[in-house]
């Protein structure tokens, strides 16, 4: 048995010794996740559990280095992993904007204290972290913000607001783009982490479409940063900027693509039926869906094929723009379906019976899919300039 | 496997790249149209890619041939899709030897020398109406002395005309709808009662209507078992539709290159038409859809490689899939180029023309996407 497929038997071996039941089942909902933190919530015990006993295989980040709390994986033991656990159907241990966003940049941009002392937190779920990039008047056009961070001598001091923050209100940490030089619109924005504690911090929940507020306001009023917490070089965090978000696009395209999540096709048969030779009986939704799931399988295939070159450093740096434009589109357009088949069932918003209107605000959720870490058309911009090289893009 | 070539591949794209598109550019292609070519391609170059080592991919290396993959034949086929270099590699290369893969040693060691030695040219005669219907056959054969009577008619067979071996899908017994009563016959050119009729299609290429009329064919023209041929039927066709979709990435990503490079070139309102916002996004999009395209492809050829069992549902996948984004990919093309697209002396229409038979054959985007939707139950 070659050395990669003894690292598989061994690995099924473990996750079926070591996974509970109720962590293969399919994630319900955002609150269903585990998402850790100091103050961190548990669906249930198992989770806790199942969370701990990854975390100190280092399976939680398996691609990290040990030291810094992962498994040191090669990517293809981090690739055999996750197909043993998408095959026993485990969810994820651990839901976090550190692990998908920041970490990857912090291994990248930060000092070796930084790593240290941040990452092992990460990985363990200890902190649960924010993204403070978007502000009122800085969407699409993110490099405009306009968030103040003075150098007061021995600490920065930060007055300003972001929008958008996801899950502001339940973070402890937070990892922000300030502008540190006025006269440079790309070479004065920095990038700091501090607190959500830290006196000055509020945060004001943003009621959405979907009656729910997975995003906030973030409000500084003179907030107290030590200088240690600067990550990069200062006036240079635009390219810090762009690593995460182009992490934040990878984690976005592949939202919906789980293989625990729901197929349209069984919703469909449920509340439709099927005709004696088990063709669903509505033959345009069939086709429908049937058209869906050749570009959702594709796509898998295109998500597979994206990490594989990622690790390789084989994947054109703009890629990860293509990845969110196609899987966000793809989620959306899943959603739709998910509602169509869902009929009248699909439309309750409180009772018992629709888990408190799940589909519905599943549904109405994606729509930010496709607006959130740079729309479809910023990402087809970008596909334009830096891949298709079309002039004056 | 990694989702990605191996360096083994790179290296056979870098060989088979600038040999195509020095031996067989579009002009090629042109000129053999304009000369109403009767055999519909050039024997010279069947026989330089048989140098090449292009012809025996699929054959084993205890047969002669290279031993390697579906990913390798995908690689040479695109190429041919990219310059749109009329060639019976994929019925001969990809269909043939995969039949005869399935056939007796006698059989392999009848029809593949000459494959590998670019002599032998081969067809496969599956269909029998305007569309696709692997699951209808009802072309008879019947016992008759020490081997089988041929009697029924076959359509959209490419190469047929002037293929030394066709392979024909023929009813043993049962009904046209049944699965099983499936037999796979090598039937030799020339045979009597067969007549022959080519028909040149939109895109130039020829594709033959055959009449059986009491073809006979002996007993060892059988290719694997009488009655139960249609799980080899099943697997020339999964070959045959990857290797399609690889020749259709071809001209899919062919027709976009010429159309990215057309907004670099072409001014209107004092400004390259590229630098308009309106055809970038449609551009980029194209772009994302000939790279999942791509990827589903690349899944097929390496989960046939490793005689995997989801290798069927991701054949399904990269044909459909493919087949969307191709035809996306010259509808934008002849748009983009605007009025010289509608041109005869402009490519791009070529390009267009091609993914039409290209996307029918062996079943279009939504026969896969039907056929997907039954596999998963629905």
């Amino acid at each position: 048995m070659s050395e990669l497929a003894s690292f598989r038997a061994e690995t099924r071996a473990w996750l079926i010794e070591n996974c509970p039941p109720e962590m293969r089942q399919p994630v319900r909902s955002d609150a269903d996740a585990c998402w850790g933190g100091r103050n961190p919530t548990f669906s249930c015990p198992e989770q806790k559990l199942w969370m701990n006993r990854m975390a100190a295989k280092g399976w939680t980040v398996p691609d990290w280095p040990k030291a810094y709390g992962g498994a040191g994986l090669s990517p293809a033991e981090t690739k055999a992993l996750r197909e043993e656990m998408a095959a026993l159907g485990c969810r994820n241990p651990l839901s976090s904007f550190g692990i998908s966003m920041l970490g990857p940049a912090m291994l990248h941009f930060a000092t070796e204290e930084q790593k240290v002392h941040y990452l092992g937190q990460i990985a363990r779920g200890e902190i649960r972290w924010c993204q403070g990039y978007s502000e009122p008047n800085a969407g699409s056009d993110l490099a405009s913000l306009a968030t103040r961070c003075e150098d007061k001598g021995d600490h920065f001091l930060i007055n300003g607001q972001k929008i958008w923050t996801s899950y502001a209100d339940k973070c402890d940490w937070i990892f922000c783009l300030v502008r540190t030089d006025t006269s440079s619109k790309h070479e004065g924005i920095s990038f700091l982490l501090f607190d959500m504690k830290t006196p000055g911090v509020t945060t004001k929940p943003i009621l959405l479409i979907s009656g729910n507020s997975p995003f906030c306001e973030t409000f500084f009023d003179d907030v107290k940063v030590p200088k240690d917490q600067l990550v990069g070089t200062l006036n240079k965090g635009w390219d810090v900027a762009k690593y995460v978000l182009g992490h934040e696009r990878e984690m976005i395209s592949g939202m919906g693509l789980g293989t625990t999540s729901v197929s349209v096709s069984d919703v469909a048969l449920k509340n439709i039926g099927a005709e004696p030779d088990g063709r669903l009986d509505d033959p345009v939704l069939r086709a429908r869906i049937a058209q869906f799931e050749v570009r959702a399988e594709a796509f898998r295939a295109m998500s597979e094929r994206f990490i594989d070159q990622l690790k390789a450093k084989q994947a054109h740096p703009a890629q990860p723009s293509m990845m969110k434009y196609y899987g966000t589109e793809l989620n959306k357009a899943r959603h739709e379906l998910l509602m169509s088949a869902g009929g009248a069932d699909a439309l309750e918003w409180e009772s018992d019976a629709s888990r408190e209107g799940a589909a519905p605000r599943a549904w109405l959720r994606t729509k930010a899919n496709s607006i959130e870490g740079g729309t479809s058309e910023v990402q087809l911009n970008i596909i334009s300039k830096h891949i298709l090289n079309l002039p004056g893009a | 496997m990694p989702m990605f070539l191996t360096d083994d591949q790179v290296m056979l794209r870098d060989t088979a790249q600038p040999f195509i598109a020095e031996q067989a550019p579009i002009s090629h292609m042109r000129k053999l149209r304009d000369a109403q070519d009767a055999t519909g391609f050039s024997r010279d170059l069947w026989a330089q890619f048989a140098e090449m080592g292009f012809t025996g991919i699929l054959i084993d290396e205890a047969d002669g041939g290279l031993g390697m993959g579906h990913v390798e034949a995908g690689i040479v086929l695109e190429e041919i899709g990219r310059n749109l270099t009329p060639s019976p590699l994929l019925s001969t290369a990809v269909g043939a030897v995969t039949a005869l893969k399935q056939g007796s040693v006698e059989q392999r060691g009848h029809w593949l020398p000459g494959i590998l030695t670019g002599t032998t040219v081969a067809a496969l005669a599956v269909d029998e109406s305007a569309k696709h219907r692997p699951n209808h056959i009802a072309l008879a054969a019947e016992r008759d002395g020490n081997g089988f009577k041929l009697t029924g008619n076959k359509t959209f067979v490419a190469h047929g005309h002037v293929a030394d071996l066709i392979i024909v899908a023929a009813r043993t017994a049962g009904a046209a709808a049944d699965a099983d009563g499936i037999t796979l016959f090598a039937v030799e050119r020339g045979a009597a009662h067969l007549t022959v009729r080519p028909e040149r299609l939109a895109d130039a290429s020829l594709a033959s209507r055959l009449v059986f009329e009491g073809v006979h064919v002996d007993a060892d023209a059988v290719i694997g078992h009488v009655d139960n041929g249609r799980e080899g039927l099943t697997r020339i066709l999964n070959a045959l539709r990857t290797g399609a979709a690889s020749e259709m990435l071809g001209v899919g990503n062919g027709a976009m290159a010429m159309t990215v490079n057309y907004l670099k070139e072409r001014k209107q309102f004092g400004k390259l038409i590229g630098s308009y916002q309106a055809l970038q996004h449609r551009a980029a999009h194209l772009y994302a859809e000939m790279e999942v395209a791509r990827a589903s492809v690349l899944k097929a050829q390496q989960l046939l490689d490793a005689g995997d069992e989801r290798a069927e549902r991701a054949v399904l996948v990269a044909k459909s899939m493919t087949g969307y984004a191709m035809q996306l990919s010259v509808q934008e093309g002849i748009q983009m180029h605007g009025g010289i697209g509608m041109t005869d002396e402009y490519d791009i229409g070529l390009f267009m023309k091609r993914q039409r038979v290209l996307g029918e054959f062996c079943g279009d985007s939504d026969f896969h996407a039907h056929a997907l939707a039954q596999l998963m139950g629905y």
